[in-house]
């Protein structure tokens, strides 16, 4: 069980929790999900949140999320003192392990694949290297932590319609940034398939290139199946990875997105 | 004292009714990580087909009203993987295994029960003919009492250990069923498999699993089950697994009281993974409650009251 210290809103549908208790001391890997279970006790799946920020001393950790169903509207009626069921931290996080101060880091995300991001990038520029980040919005409204990934890096943002930013997506920006003159040490991303496809080949064969995968969940633990992707290399076509307990975090080259 | 959790049944000795059921709970050692799983009276592990099959695409599961769909497809690494891998590292356990038989042929279903046995934990076979998520095989032996019959026969031909069948309640009338597959030999019936359903995206306008039908598990089916087993039990005699929506204790007992011998618990350990450990703690005091001294006990009056009621 955690506790509920604040809900903020902090665009159109998109809502930050705070939560506080002793899991957070299990909380290391940034890129790990919560499994939470709502209040409403006929929804019966949880609901597989990524960590936005840890909080040792505090032992809070932050989650962001968009209400996209009955499951993430009752989270969004979460008061502070409120108890809440959590599962986790599960699933393999991003690897950060190596990163020194000479690594120049590129961090790509979209939309609500950003939250984990921001966990990320704090526990790279702890280690001194430099980040910059290329973050994707459908619009201005729906951007959120543009200040806050300021602090870490520099930050490129693209609007879908062109309302901020450079209007398209992330690989409008890509294409311009990442040139002979800046080839990133390490890549890491989380955002929709179609941006992760793009970094898949863009960044295929790159030693140290990483995203994060999202699919429909049930158990969180490895044992339903439900969440599986086919290996690239693999002509059986038989073999899988699980989304939860072998990812989310995946190298590119490694899964079928 | 005698453990008044305990029962027998064919081929297995179980120490409390609680058995995972089959798909909910892999082959063990993912909720290995969260509890003692020698706690368990069983473990259904996932259904084994001989080859290695990966299953249906994405999107697999749906929530629904108190319930889900899944539409997983019988993923599995095939019998030789599942006999030198996933079996023995079930042996550091003290718990029979209930290996879960699926496949698209009856040849499929013989190869794989005859040579399942041999693994020294498995204590039961379940015979899979109910599975509503594979376009061959599973279902389709299991909605036609004739088909059932030569089935249950040919495994039981080849089968070291005792034989469960597990029942769709996707059929008209369950009852020449289940007696079909009392007259091919089998030793109990496990029941039930999960029943067909789809939900529908609004914004896409197509259904949200990628196999477009799923079968539909938890709370919301429990009555179907409770109707069904209370049904079959009276028409055959052989022991029933009773299965469906089992969330609470409450749940557990209703399902021996409709004439089950044992329970598997399916979805809920999705919602709670300690369900099982919970519900086996739990068991105790409810039955006190309800002044029910023993399992096996209750098995015997729930049986006697059909014979004089």
């Amino acid at each position: 069980m955690m506790t509920v210290v604040s809900q903020k809103l902090l665009a159109p549908k998109i809502y930050e929790l705070v939560l506080q208790g002793e899991l957070v001391n299990e909380m290391k890997e940034p890129g790990q999900f919560l499994h939470i279970r709502v209040k409403r006790q006929d929804l019966l799946l949880r609901r597989p949140i990524s960590l936005a920020d840890i909080n040792p001393q505090e032992k809070t950790c932050t989650l962001i999320y968009r209400v996209e169903g009955q499951g993430t509207l009752d989270m969004s009626e979460l008061k502070s003192g409120d108890l809440l069921d959590v599962m986790g931290p599960l699933g393999h996080g991003f690897p950060v392990a190596d990163i020194t101060p000479a690594d120049h880091v590129l961090i790509v995300g979209g939309g609500i694949g950003v939250p984990p991001l921001y966990a990320l990038s704090k526990a790279i520029t702890a280690k001194g290297a430099n980040v910059h980040h290329v973050l994707g919005f459908a619009s201005k409204e729906v951007i959120f932590y543009e200040e806050a990934f300021k602090a870490l890096g520099e930050v490129s943002i693209s609007t879908d319609d062109g309302s901020y930013g450079t209007k398209g997506h992330v690989g409008t920006i890509l294409d311009q940034l990442v040139t002979k003159d800046f080839q990133p040490t390490a890549v890491y991303a989380c955002g929709a398939s179609g941006m992760l496809r793009r970094i898949d080949q863009q960044f295929h064969d790159h030693p140290r290139a990483y995203m994060s995968l999202e699919e429909r969940m049930a158990c969180g633990t490895g044992a339903c199946y439900a969440c599986v992707c086919h290996l690239q290399q693999d002509e059986t076509k038989t073999k899988s990875k699980r989304v939860c307990k072998d990812g989310p975090v995946f190298q590119t080259g490694e899964v079928v997105i | 004292m005698t453990n008044r959790l305990a029962i027998q049944l064919p081929g297995l000795n179980l120490k409390n009714p609680i058995i995972p059921a089959s798909g909910c709970f892999g082959f063990g050692e993912e909720y290995a990580e969260y509890y003692d799983i020698s706690q368990l009276g069983a473990i259904m592990a996932k259904a084994t087909t001989l080859e290695p099959r990966f299953g249906n695409p994405v999107p697999r599961v749906a929530e629904t009203p108190n319930g889900m769909l899944n539409a997983i497809g019988l993923q599995n690494p095939g019998l030789e993987v599942v006999l030198k891998e996933k079996l023995p590292a079930l042996e550091k356990y003290d718990v029979p295994i209930i290996a879960n038989v699926a496949g698209s042929t009856t040849e499929d279903y013989v190869a794989v029960c005859e040579k399942i046995g041999d693994a020294p934990n498995v204590h039961a076979i379940e015979l899979n003919i109910s599975c509503p998520n594979v376009k061959t095989g599973g279902i389709a032996f299991g909605t036609d009492p004739e088909v059932a019959y030569e089935l249950t026969k040919a495994v039981k031909q080849v089968a070291k250990v005792p034989v469960y069948v597990k029942l769709s309640p996707n059929v008209t009338d369950i009852v020449p069923i289940a007696k079909a597959i009392e007259a091919g030999g089998a030793d109990g019936l496990t029941m039930i498999n999960t029943l067909l359903g789809m939900r529908i995206d609004l914004k896409t306008r197509q259904p949200i699993l990628a196999n477009q039908t799923g079968g539909l598990s938890g709370p919301a089916i429990k009555p179907v089950a409770i109707r069904l087993i209370h049904q079959v039990s009276q028409a055959v005699n052989l022991p029933i697994i009773g299965m469906g929506g089992v969330y609470t204790v409450d749940d557990v007992l209703e399902m021996f009281m409709a004439g089950a011998s044992a329970v598997a618990v399916g979805t809920a350990n999705f919602t709670d993974p300690y369900i099982c450990p919970k519900l086996i703690h739990d068991l105790p005091k409810r039955m006190d409650e309800l002044g029910i001294e023993s399992l096996e006990q209750l098995i015997t009056e729930v049986k006697e009251s059909r014979l004089h009621g």
